[in-house]
């Protein structure tokens, strides 16, 4: 129970997080995107404020016995740069690009309305899914 | 090249400019802070794309802390851009089938690349992933090659 409260508190403050630093905002990603035309650093600042933030506080956290309301930490296993993981990034990157949705500000949006999120979510859960199918192996781990 | 970089100031109904640096990094911070909580509280990894995955293909027992962020993520975020004027507006309208494509790419991406802006970028470059890194590397070059094709080659814009 405590750990479903902990998870609901720590999912609010990333969706306050990505609106108020305007990362909801898809033509400000496009922006940042834009090195040639009106580029927009708005993402740098705000990767740059979480990026310090975990790097410092990742460090004391993972000295940690194990968290506070579970038995260990779950980090991702694998290290290797492979090819699933750089097919992957750049098939992510491609569909980034053309339109400036990655999963968190699309489903944000989709909670706020907004008519792009709503056509954007349904084919990102459907290709999602579609990995899924092709990948029988089914990993479950994330990142 | 040639264009001079300008940077989109909007301001919000607080009155201030969200789309700032300041609002940035104390957006950025909130992100990081949530992350943080996650790790230190149940020791899972803040990744949107990792999160929703398991949401339909974990172990019954772990799907219950992904159904609370990510309600918390939607509810805050989805008031939160109720509150900010400079928020998106519902008509924002990009092609039909441009929006349908690009989910596709996004969702069959993150799931097979393990991670997306927020699991590789943001906990992954926190731990000082290599792997991680490299995702970061490769997803912001290729959208970046993305745009410049759409906006400065062809001349359509998203």
């Amino acid at each position: 129970m405590k750990s479903t409260i902990l998870a609901f508190v720590s999912g609010l403050l990333f969706g306050l997080g990505l609106a108020i630093s305007g990362m909801t905002d898809r033509q400000v990603i496009l922006g940042f995107l834009d090195l040639f035309g009106e580029f927009n650093p708005q993402l740098v600042y705000v990767l740059a404020g979480a990026v310090v933030f975990t790097a410092i506080s990742f460090r004391f956290v993972l000295r940690l016995p194990r968290p506070v309301f579970a038995t260990g930490f779950q980090l991702p296993a694998a290290t290797a740069v492979d090819r699933q993981l750089l097919l992957g990034a750049a098939l992510f990157g491609v569909g980034w690009g053309l339109i400036g949705y990655c999963p968190g500000p699309a489903l944000v949006g989709l909670a706020g309305g907004l008519r792009d999120a709503m056509i954007f979510v349904p084919a990102m859960l459907a290709g999602s899914f579609t990995h899924y199918l092709t990948d029988r192996r089914g990993k479950i781990g994330e990142e | 090249m040639g264009s001079i970089p300008i940077t989109r100031s909007i301001h919000g109904n607080w009155g201030w400019h969200l789309n700032s640096w300041s609002n940035g990094l104390l957006g950025g911070a909130l992100i990081g802070l949530s992350a943080t909580l996650l790790l230190w509280s149940i020791g899972r990894i803040a990744g949107i794309s990792g999160i929703l995955n398991g949401l339909g293909s974990a172990p019954r027992s772990d799907r219950g802390w992904r159904a609370a962020f990510l309600l918390g993520l939607m509810v805050a975020g989805g008031l939160a851009i109720q509150f900010i004027s400079h928020a998106p507006s519902r008509m924002q309208t990009g092609s039909t089938p441009m929006l349908l494509f690009a989910g596709l790419l996004v969702g069959f991406g993150t799931r097979m690349g393990n991670g997306c802006t927020s699991g590789h970028g943001v906990c992954g470059l926190g731990r000082l992933s290599w792997r991680s890194l490299a995702a970061v590397l490769t997803f912001v070059i290729f959208a970046m090659a993305t745009v410049f094709t759409m906006r400065h080659l062809i001349g359509s814009p998203a």
